[in-house]
């Protein structure tokens, strides 16, 4: 399981600023730097494009797992009854987390469909990234092709565990 | 009267076999395994188990660190149809779940 993002270390300064707080009234304070914006604009169209490819894709694969590995039909059965909800579901949470992704107010449903976007987004780029469970172990130096990536994952890492930390407080 | 027959004293014997199958087929229940992966964050994992089980945090939390430490976890358990919903759920949000009979 990844570390959670408190452990990280990697944003210091993030640790004593909330990004994401939920309110006296129940909804959520969303508290994020214009450049932040503009990063998760972008992320539901190239979700959308990743997912587009299909199960043949390793990366779509993995939110597509199999259901059930002693029974193939069993497994089969499942795939056949769910799948069709579950990407619907997959592109619902992205047009909400698309549609709210300037507000500076969300609701709990809204705060969900963040959750859910981002932490789809997180395994899809996680699997592309092969990511380990200890970020600490990593080698990748400010040059190599994959850091911005890994500088995106940790981003949505770190926005996971604050959304976590709202919906549940 | 014919108590000595031999096919009498089996025919208890025969009378349970078939109710115990019958029983136990349908009814053999399934459970939900949830695996670790490098992906999911462990708080993550933790919220999911008390949204989507209703599990006290400090269950969720022994959950999840199962999942962590031994690679997988027993979540829940039930008919293949509670089963299948479940598997589906912890798919929606991103966790490795498989059922399988127990």
């Amino acid at each position: 399981m990844g570390h959670d993002a408190a452990r990280l270390g990697a944003y210091p300064a993030v640790r004593f600023s909330r990004r994401i707080k939920r309110t006296r009234s129940g909804q959520f304070e969303v508290r994020l730097s214009a450049e932040e914006r503009e990063v998760l604009r972008g992320l539901p169209s190239q979700m959308r494009d990743a997912l587009a490819l299909g199960k043949d894709d390793p990366a779509v694969a993995r939110l597509n797992p199999s259901a059930c590995l002693d029974d193939a039909e069993v497994d089969a059965e499942f795939h056949q009854m769910m799948d069709d909800d579950l990407n619907a579901g997959r592109l619902e949470a992205l047009d909400a987390f698309e549609k709210t992704v300037d507000n500076t107010r969300l609701d709990e449903e809204e705060a969900l469909a963040w959750m859910r976007a981002i932490n789809d987004t997180r395994l899809l780029l996680g699997t592309r990234l092969d990511v380990s469970e200890d970020p600490g172990e990593r080698a990748v130096g400010p040059d190599d092709p994959r850091a911005p990536g890994f500088a995106l994952y940790d981003y949505l890492s770190l926005l996971t565990q604050e959304l976590v930390e709202a919906l549940g407080a | 009267m014919g108590c000595l027959e031999p096919t009498m004293t089996v025919t208890p014997v025969e009378v349970e076999d078939p109710t115990t199958d019958d029983v136990a087929v349908p009814d053999r229940p399934w459970v939900v395994i949830v695996w670790n992966d490098p992906i999911n964050l462990m708080s993550y994992v933790t919220f999911v188990f008390q949204k989507l089980f209703g599990y006290s945090r400090d269950k969720a939390t022994k959950l999840m660190l199962d999942v962590h430490h031994k690679g997988k976890a027993v979540v829940s358990s039930g008919t293949r149809e509670k089963s299948e919903l479940d598997v589906f759920r912890l798919h929606e949000h991103g966790l490795w779940a498989t059922m399988q009979h127990d």
